[in-house]
């Protein structure tokens, strides 16, 4: 067998540049202790390069190692979408860890190593990947929930982060052994070729349905949420966003490439379950974050819900929907980056400062940053124009298409009932009276992240066919 | 009765019964023990099966190293007291059983009744699969991509472990 491994390395070099942004970081820390501030341009210029080489690598899919991975359009869409939120969320950081206390290099370091895991998963042709990279994504955040060691609630979000993730990493291990023990191989081309032939193997269904539970897991779906709320409320809120950007959308990634792309199941008991995993979610999501006071708890309420109106277009299982998801993930990741970011303006150095009540009046202090959230809420919302309201329509779309629209019913009702939480702290912001003792120190990195973030929601939601096009090109 | 049918039905006994052990005994460290029991006999089994490598594995990472991991948990964490480990019954834990039992049910199912169902090509291979070989040389042909990955994976892993337990925080 002949391998180009030179070509190899071509194809995967955005991996490989994040992977040696990593490894220099580690380097950095030992030559100069207490290189934060060295860090924190190291990761940002590693970044930067592999952005750089995703697009000079160019989007015609390769396979390489074997077929171990892809390099395509697939791979370049997400670890487009991995790396910017890895940037916006370094920018942010740095500020937040100084206030908080924490500013070590270890931070950079497990956040690159984590981007790194999420590449995998996009790039992943083979189970064996697919488990590495959420395992390389896993750890580092398991780490990353509880950075914040002084505090309680932070080593809480950790340990249990950890214990129901090493759970689930079972259930994968376990679906994988079972797939492949029906089907002989672990490539995904491979078993794609026998579900189409055998997809009445219960053995390999039962496989599919650990997966299924696997994945649900890592994207915070209803019933395998109850970590999301305790973990993203305890870990530091940049960490927070990390979660509920990055790794919700590398776990799409994921879930996306074998589910659909790969199995491609559509007409199979699969989709059922998919579609009861997104209403639940949907309705459990929605209804719990009603009643929340703690900010970072309602957006953990609201990114199972979003997980719900993301796996929709999964459930669909049509070109509509996979465009969908794509669209739905890039609208969400950059709002979720902007929301937390304020949120982490907004917290004092003992994590307080994160409930409702403490915005009130916040417009009248910081106008500037009160008008950002208010429009990341809306987006959130699915209001026009806002980048939320396509992502939304489009999976609803998909679903329609797809003969479910009990589903995309559900979703437009669950859809409202999110407007009054969201909205809840519009109103407080603009018509309460507040105590006015909120003090925010922003940074020059951290406001122009936030207004980046702000930018594209509103140019993604007038002129959504920017991400339309690239999405179009994926499928 | 050929050889190997007895040891397998030897060593599968005793895996079982040590199982049973494990959960039936009060004192984690009896417990730990038959664990270790019931290691050494799935090293057993692996080796009857022509799998060498995944045997001796087993007993290397299982029995050695993972089950003194646990010792040395259960001494640190004092779990002595057999009186603290009794167990209460609640809805939960019967819900929980009966999950389990389905489970169970539901595995033995597709592993006893479905047999056929595994592709022909793959049990003529099993011969040459196990040894240690072969496994090398698939693991730095074909999965190197993989095993490359693993190492960055354990390295993540460490400079977790010493983020969460430095000492000094500074």
């Amino acid at each position: 067998m002949e391998n180009n491994y030179l070509a190899d390395l071509w194809n995967s070099s955005p991996i490989v540049c994040v992977v040696l942004t990593g490894l220099v970081l580690l380097l950095v820390e030992s030559v100069r202790r207490g290189s934060g501030r060295l860090s924190y341009a190291v990761s940002l210029v590693g970044l930067a390069s592999a952005g750089v080489l995703i697009v000079a690598v160019g989007d015609v899919a390769q396979p390489a190692f074997n077929n171990m991975i892809v390099q395509g359009p697939y791979a370049q869409f997400f670890t487009v979408i991995f790396l910017v939120t890895g940037i916006l969320t370094i920018l942010l950081s740095r500020g937040y860890l100084d206030r908080q206390g924490i500013h070590r290099s270890e931070y950079y370091l497990l956040v690159v190593f984590a981007i790194s895991g999420m590449m995998l998963l996009a790039y992943a042709m083979d189970l064996i990947v697919v488990f590495l990279g959420i395992e390389l994504m896993s750890i580092c955040l398991y780490i990353l929930a509880g950075f914040m060691r002084t505090r309680g609630t932070s080593m809480e979000a950790a340990l249990k982060y950890f214990l129901l993730g090493a759970f689930a990493t079972g259930f994968l291990l376990y679906g994988i052994a079972l797939i492949y023990g029906s089907t002989g191989t672990t490539n995904l081309e491979q078993i794609a070729k026998s579900f189409a032939e055998h997809s009445a193997s219960p053995m390999f269904l039962v496989g599919v349905s650990f997966l299924l539970v696997a994945f649900a897991f890592k994207v915070a779906a209803v019933p395998f949420h109850m970590w999301a709320p305790d973990v993203y409320e305890g870990a530091p809120t940049m960490v927070t966003a990390f979660m509920s950007t990055g790794v919700k959308a590398a776990g799409f990634a994921a879930f996306v490439a074998v589910f659909m792309r790969s199995f491609q199941y559509a007409g199979s008991p699969v989709n059922d379950v998919l579609a009861a995993i997104a209403a639940a979610s949907m309705i459990i999501g929605n209804v719990t974050a009603l009643a929340q006071v703690n900010l970072k708890r309602m957006l953990a309420y609201s990114s199972v819900a979003h997980a719900g109106y993301i796996l929709v277009g999964l459930a669909a299982g049509n070109a509509d929907g996979f465009m969908g998801i794509l669209f739905y993930l890039v609208a969400y990741v950059v709002v979720n980056v902007g929301a937390f970011g304020i949120l982490s303006l907004v917290e004092d150095s003992n994590g307080q400062k994160l409930s409702y009540d403490d915005y009130a009046g916040f417009s009248a202090q910081r106008p500037f940053l009160a008008a950002l959230m208010s429009i990341f809420m809306f987006s959130l919302a699915g209001i026009p124009p806002f980048a939320g309201f396509f992502g939304k329509y489009y999976v609803f779309l998909a679903a329609v298409k797809a003969d479910m629209i009990w589903l995309a019913v559900l979703g437009v009702l669950t859809s409202l009932v999110s407007v009054y939480y969201y909205l809840r702290l519009v109103i407080l912001m603009y018509f309460r009276e507040g105590s006015g003792d909120v003090a925010v120190r922003p940074t020059w990195a951290a406001m122009l992240s936030i207004g980046f973030a702000a930018y594209l929601v509103i140019q993604f939601g007038i002129f959504p066919s920017i991400v339309v096009d690239a999405a179009l090109k994926v499928f | 009765m050929t050889l190997q049918a007895v040891l397998f039905y030897l060593l599968a006994a005793v895996s079982i019964a040590s199982a049973i052990m494990v959960i039936t005994r009060r004192n984690p460290v009896t417990s730990a023990l038959f664990l270790v029991l019931n290691f050494f006999s799935l090293g057993g089994l692996y080796l009857t099966l022509h799998a060498q490598f995944i045997a001796v594995i087993q007993i290397l990472v299982y029995a050695g190293a993972i089950m003194v991991l646990f010792l040395f948990v259960i001494m640190l964490l004092n779990l002595g007291d057999s009186q603290s480990l009794r167990e209460v019954i609640s809805l939960r834990k019967l819900a929980g059983v009966g999950l389990s039992t389905a489970f169970l049910l539901e595995i033995i199912y597709i592993l006893g009744f479905r047999v056929s169902d595994f592709p022909a090509g793959e049990v003529t291979r099993g011969l040459e699969i196990g040894t240690v070989e072969y496994i090398g040389q698939k693991l730095f042909t074909d999965y190197l991509f993989p095993f490359e990955i693993t190492s960055i994976l354990l390295l993540a892993a460490i400079v977790g472990a010493v983020v969460m337990a430095k000492r000094k925080l500074d």
